[in-house]
């Protein structure tokens, strides 16, 4: 049984190398065709990678849940599973509010989010939260795409470490 | 009753398996990001060292582990004390050289491999080398810890 301190360090050095790779010099240096355009690029490709691989896991690890958590009767009970059971299993605690406006739209709320915890609070850093959000933001839709929803889910910080996660569900 | 229960062994398992499937995705995007296997083995070890620098003091705060006088009694540490604790196993201890500098570990049930095939063109993957770099990174980083705490 893997510790759980296990997946956090291996997701801070994750994000820290998935960023490394950009070479990027930083905003306002060049004013050439890595300048400006070329940061937004690098940050994206980084970032979705990142949520690839959320994605991939939260797939895999809705894959293995029992069956009977598999028969919901409705959409909120779905989201209301990911809120306890499954942010339980992944962070060892429950999300502290789940809103919705009963028409798809859902925000979750942790006040106190495990993966932003040993990086500052407040308003420090707010820059640098989003690459340690993008994997998280994967591993909720890619559960939610294995209990049968798909969704677009995105993540935003007012001050760390409390962190708002919105699903917004995709009707085809 | 046994409902809790349940979730509560439930929560457990899927703890521990996220670490298997996130590190799973990983060498999988480098192998990816990456030509050959040389260079994902390469990269594996550079983030385990990375992590290891940093998984010592949080062993330190947790074990409650006294110095260890010997190399003998670091590879006991390792494979009983550490590795429990991380990974829930508890690998053999042999192949000691004569001077008694090295040592093997071996994992019967290595939990990173669990769910995992690796197909036929990647033969010189290794795939676990993430915690060579984490036995690696720890280790050196408790050697200067202990300098540190002579001065």
């Amino acid at each position: 049984m893997a510790d759980a301190a296990l997946f956090e360090f291996l997701h801070t050095e994750m994000v820290a190398e998935l960023w490394a790779q950009d070479p990027d010099p930083g905003p306002g240096v060049s004013a050439g065709p890595r300048g400006e355009g070329g940061r937004a690029a690098g940050q994206k490709m980084s970032l979705s990678v990142l949520e690839g691989m959320g994605f991939r896991v939260g797939q895999a690890l809705g894959e293995r849940l029992p069956r009977e958590t598999l028969a919901f009767r409705e959409e909120l009970d779905v989201l209301k599973f990911l809120c306890k059971d499954v942010w339980a299993a992944v962070f060892q605690k429950q999300m502290d509010s789940l809103r919705t406006n009963h028409q798809g739209t859902y925000v979750l709320q942790d006040h106190s989010f495990p993966l932003l915890i040993r990086m500052a609070s407040g308003l420090q850093y707010l820059e640098e939260v989003p690459k340690f959000l993008a994997f998280t933001c994967g591993l909720l839709r890619g559960t939610l795409s294995t209990l049968g929803i798909k969704s677009l889910v995105t993540a935003s910080v007012a001050a760390l470490p409390a962190c708002k996660f919105q699903v917004v569900i995709q009707r085809s | 009753m046994s409902r809790q229960a349940n979730r509560g062994t439930e929560s457990k398992k899927m703890s521990s398996e996220l670490f298997t499937l996130t590190y799973g995705a990983l060498v999988t995007q480098l192998c990816r990001d990456y030509e050959n296997d040389e260079d994902v083995n390469k990269q594996l070890d550079k983030m385990g060292y990375n992590i290891g620098v940093r998984l010592i003091e949080d062993f330190l705060a947790r074990s409650n582990v006294g110095r260890c006088h010997d190399f003998r009694e670091t590879a006991d540490v390792i494979a009983k004390v550490a590795f429990k604790m991380y990974l829930g196993i508890t690998p053999s201890i042999t192949n000691w050289s004569p001077a008694g500098d090295e040592f093997s570990l071996i994992l019967e049930n290595n939990p990173l491999v669990d769910f995992v095939e690796l197909p036929d063109n990647h033969s010189s993957l290794i795939y676990s080398n993430l915690l060579c770099g984490v036995l690696r990174g720890a280790l050196e980083m408790i050697r200067k810890l202990r300098y540190t705490a002579n001065a």
